[in-house]
């Protein structure tokens, strides 16, 4: 940071979160999937899934992504180590 | 003659639709072309007193539609250019005067007599919007360097997507160049980035904005004014013109131009 930049104040970069918290709004508004409905869907995915094996809630992730024009509702979800183990063990 | 219709729309108010189509219809009939600038935004009209046309309106816009006067009647001549015309909105009504079908009308029927009519759309998405891009043949929107203006930028390049009126085009409005320069304020480029449109010009904040809409005289006619000839460099784009993007950065204030000179390159 240079003097004049010291004198302005300005290392901030507002510029850059603006623009994050940009992209983050317009994936949800285009694919009409405000973040509390997001939330609904994880809380429904975990409690089906976990019928059938294993999770750790905490560690499921169900976001939106854009790759170039395509957007992507992608749910990540690891499957308990516990699971695993146990697996092994037998 | 046959007018090309733009219509000027936003989303987010205040962002500066009003003054886009003052100064682009100025500059428009400043270069020759005869052109109409007709206020969509029926119970707040504005567009007269940014024209500073306010103390002529006999006949409005909804007083054409239900035909108490022929639309010549309600147009207004500009005083300084011979080939501008306005053409309010109504004060006392609301957007549901008007419809969709009736705008394709009132174009059609001017359409023989211009070479742009440029309407100035009322914020919000509902009915006064749909109204002022019913007839258009182009659409350019207007934003700001916020957030909260991009993001309804976005919703409506989608509606007019929609409605087959695209591909928009986008009119940066308020950029504070330095403010972009030290990476305070989304700068042109991010916003394109994020919206993927084609831009048809950036407007610098400029106080000769406020002193235009004190006076009813357009910045596009003061040839000093900065934003003035940003708003002259759109109508010139308008017309097929190419015209290169002036940087705004190159012409930043007294800062700028010192740590230019102590640290070529620019870069923090």
């Amino acid at each position: 940071m240079n003097l004049f930049e010291r004198l302005r104040g300005s290392d901030s970069h507002t510029a850059r979160t603006a623009k994050e918290r940009l992209r983050l709004v317009l994936i949800h508004d285009r694919a009409d999937l405000p973040p509390a409905k997001l939330e609904a869907i994880k809380d429904e995915l975990v409690a089906l899934l976990s019928r059938y094996i294993e999770i750790d809630p905490s560690l499921v992730n169900v976001s939106l992504t854009k790759e170039r024009n395509q957007q992507r509702l992608v749910a990540d979800i690891p499957l308990s180590p516990e699971r695993a183990r146990r697996r092994e063990a037998r | 003659m046959t007018a090309k219709i733009a219509t000027i729309t936003s989303g987010k108010g205040g962002v500066g639709k009003t003054t886009a189509t003052a100064n682009i219809g100025v500059a428009l009939a400043a270069s020759g072309r005869r052109t109409v600038c007709i206020d969509a935004d029926i119970g707040l009209r504005n567009l007269d007193v940014i024209m500073g046309l306010e103390n002529r309106i006999v006949y409005d816009l909804v007083d054409v539609v239900e035909g108490r006067c022929k639309i010549r009647q309600a147009m207004i001549k500009d005083k300084r250019l011979p080939d501008l015309y306005l053409l309010p909105a109504a004060q006392t009504r609301d957007k549901t005067a008007v419809s969709p079908q009736d705008m394709i009308r009132l174009a059609d029927e001017l359409r023989g007599d211009f070479d742009w009519i440029l309407i100035d759309s009322p914020a919000g998405i509902e009915r006064g919007f749909r109204n002022a891009i019913a007839p258009a043949d182009t659409v350019l929107i207007v934003t700001n360097p916020e957030v909260s203006a991009v993001r309804d930028a976005d919703r409506i390049i989608g509606l007019v997507e929609a409605e087959e009126k695209g591909p928009a085009r986008l009119i940066v409005n308020r950029v504070k160049p330095e403010m972009v320069r030290r990476g305070d304020m989304l700068g042109t480029d991010d916003i394109l980035d994020v919206l993927a449109i084609e831009l048809i010009g950036m407007v610098p904040e400029d106080d000769s904005i406020v002193l235009a809409s004190n006076q009813g005289v357009p910045a596009a006619l003061d040839p000093r004014s900065r934003a003035g000839k940003a708003f002259r460099d759109i109508a010139r784009r308008l017309n097929g013109e190419v015209v290169p993007f002036e940087s705004l950065a190159t012409r930043d204030g007294f800062f700028g131009r010192i740590s230019r000179l102590v640290k070529p390159g620019g870069g923090s």
